[in-house]
């Protein structure tokens, strides 16, 4: 492209951006800050008496502090199950990748079902009330761990098979067994896909909707995503606190993007260049 | 394999050489079985347990507590009433509607961001954020957005002259504007696949047919559009098996209304385990899974063929 072209055709690309998808997110903002009046009108315009602090103390505030329970509960079920799928997949992806053996195949068909199957709702819950853990957090972080443990061992295999083999077999002559050299030897090595994989992951599980929504029912265990959802039914009137909602949520995926912008773009684009 | 043990300290009994590590008792090797066993449970119980008991429970009348057996009965009620028959035919559009928007679009933009653009920088990162911003909020934002009197859309094209429709009411309407909000939320993944593919062309090729005076669109054509099949077949797969399980955002929008005009299959399993006809709610459960392997297996049969023969 000619110098030319390509700062025109820049300047009309950033200008469609701006209008298809920078507006959007102004208009969240802009609602943030109004009176609930104001709101309700839904016109994007500049808050006649901007009360940005207020709707944050007030959207706290509802429902007996709802919102600061939720981001709780999302905290605690993003790390435990983020940890889980990273131990976990990373366990079975060495263990794929290193050793071929007749359950091999098998394997590799149920990990890819795992990225195909829509998940089984009401079998779900029955099995979880089987086992005493429908309904609580420790049953959604085991329904979080299963969904996404396929993801992450394929991400996870294909960076192991580049770590080569030697290092195991000097870890091995040295003397350290199956788990001194996976847990120090190899995971440590593992650190780049690591950080991909507990970027990637802890974003989806903290914006699930669904799977909180079917585990985890009850208003106290509400995670963040479930707030949104029942205020929209209460904020009818109060569009300003509904917007302020999905700011204050919006907030940690905006930083993990901020820190980890790379790492995300190549955890979801692996694939996409085979050979 | 054999590699893998040369290094071992030496088993007296057999000489390395055919001490492979499947042969070996379990407790020498290296990369134990047990392994798998915690992933294994977990995805077991909590995954493939309720997949294959799903199958029996979808003939079945249940309430957690009894179940009765009633044939095929549930699958005949999905094709018979119309609300049912909606949500299947809608989950089939949606997705189809949503994943060649997707492509296009995201062929487009993967072009024109992967070429010398001034902000390229920053236009990618624009493109890319809707990925990450939690479905429900988009969802409300776009309703606020879409409102037929109020909605800053239709204002705007008050401005122009033109009576903006009713986005979310309009029957006819509702369940292609929830999947236009999907592709505004979707395309930043399609566009960076597309990317990662177009920039792993080698640049010869371009400037090869460029000095034979290749236009920009055979340029295209012949060489973009080809050599990024793998991105496309990603993106054709990622976005199908997302569109056809879709549930969030449709929710958060329609819930699938007006009256269940933007009913999909997820939504009505979610109403019917709502309304306690778990037996209902699971069928649609095997329906959908039924439509995801019949649709998504041969298509990437398929596209895997296609590359192979390019």
């Amino acid at each position: 492209m000619r110098p030319a072209t390509r700062r025109w055709a820049g300047a009309v690309a950033i200008l469609a951006s701006v209008v298809v998808f920078l507006v959007p997110f102004a208009f969240i903002v802009l609602q943030a800050g109004k009176d609930a009046t104001d709101a309700s009108r839904l016109t994007f315009t500049w808050p006649e008496n901007p009360q940005f602090v207020q709707n944050f103390l007030d959207v706290l505030a509802t429902r007996d502090y709802i919102l600061i329970i939720a981001f709780i509960n999302s905290t605690i079920l993003t790390v435990a199950s983020v940890a889980g799928m990273v131990v976990l997949g990373a366990m079975v992806a060495f263990v794929l990748q290193r050793r071929v053996t007749r359950w091999t195949g098998l394997i590799n068909f149920l990990v890819l079902a795992g990225l195909i199957v829509p998940p089984a709702v009401v079998p779900t819950i029955w099995v979880l009330q089987g086992i005493g853990l429908f309904g609580t957090m420790p049953g959604l972080i085991l329904v979080e761990v299963a969904f996404g443990l396929s993801f992450s061992i394929l991400l996870f295999r294909a960076f192991i098979s580049s770590i080569p083999r030697e290092i195991d077999e000097a870890a091995i002559i040295d003397g350290a067994g199956p788990v001194r050299l996976f847990f120090r030897v190899v995971l440590p090595l593992l650190r780049s896909v690591v950080v991909t994989v507990i970027v990637v992951q802890s974003v989806a599980v903290f914006n699930d909707f669904v799977n909180p929504l079917y585990f985890l029912p009850g208003e106290q265990n509400a995670t963040v995503q479930l707030t949104l959802f029942n205020f929209q039914s209460q904020f009818n009137t109060s569009f300003n606190l509904l917007f302020m909602n999905i700011l204050l949520i919006t907030i940690p995926p905006l930083v993990m993007y901020i820190f980890f912008n790379r790492q995300i773009v190549a955890g979801l684009t692996a694939g996409a260049v085979k050979g | 394999m054999a590699s893998t043990t040369t290094g071992l300290p030496p088993t007296p009994a057999s000489p390395p050489q055919t001490s492979r590590a499947p042969r070996r008792s379990r407790k020498g090797t290296p990369y134990p079985g047990w392994f798998y066993l915690p992933a294994a449970v977990v995805y077991l119980s909590i995954f493939i347990v309720p997949t294959i008991v799903s199958f029996y429970f979808s003939l079945t009348r249940w309430n957690f507590s009894s179940s009765e057996f009633i044939g095929l009965e549930n699958f005949f009620q999905f094709f018979r009433e119309p609300a049912l028959v909606k949500g299947f035919t809608n989950t089939i559009i949606y997705a189809v509607v949503t994943s060649g928007l997707k492509v296009v679009l995201g062929m487009g933009l993967g072009v024109l961001l992967a070429s010398q653009i001034t902000g390229r920088a920053y236009l990618r990162s624009v493109v890319f954020f809707p990925v990450l911003v939690s479905t429900v909020g988009v969802g409300i934002t776009f309703t606020a957005l879409m409102n037929p009197s109020r909605g800053l859309i239709n204002q705007v094209l008050e401005l122009v002259g033109i009576a903006g429709p009713g986005w979310l009411t309009d029957p006819q309407l509702a369940l292609l504007s929830v999947a236009l909000v999907d592709v505004w939320k979707g395309v930043g993944l399609a566009t960076v696949i597309y990317i990662a593919g177009i920039v792993s062309i080698p640049p010869e090729y371009t400037e090869a047919a460029a000095v034979d005076g290749a236009s920009p669109w055979q340029q295209f054509r012949s060489i973009t559009l080809p050599l990024s099949w793998p991105a496309t077949s990603t993106v054709v797969t990622l976005s199908l098996i997302g569109g056809l399980r879709s549930f969030d955002l449709i929710w958060a929008m329609t819930r699938g209304g007006p009256g269940f005009t933007s009913d999909v299959i997820a939504s009505v399993i979610y109403k019917q385990y709502q309304a306690g006809f778990y037996g209902l709610s699971t069928a649609g459960n095997v329906l959908l899974f039924i439509v995801v392997t019949a649709i998504v297996i041969p298509l990437t049969r398929w596209l895997a063929k296609k590359e192979v023969a390019m």
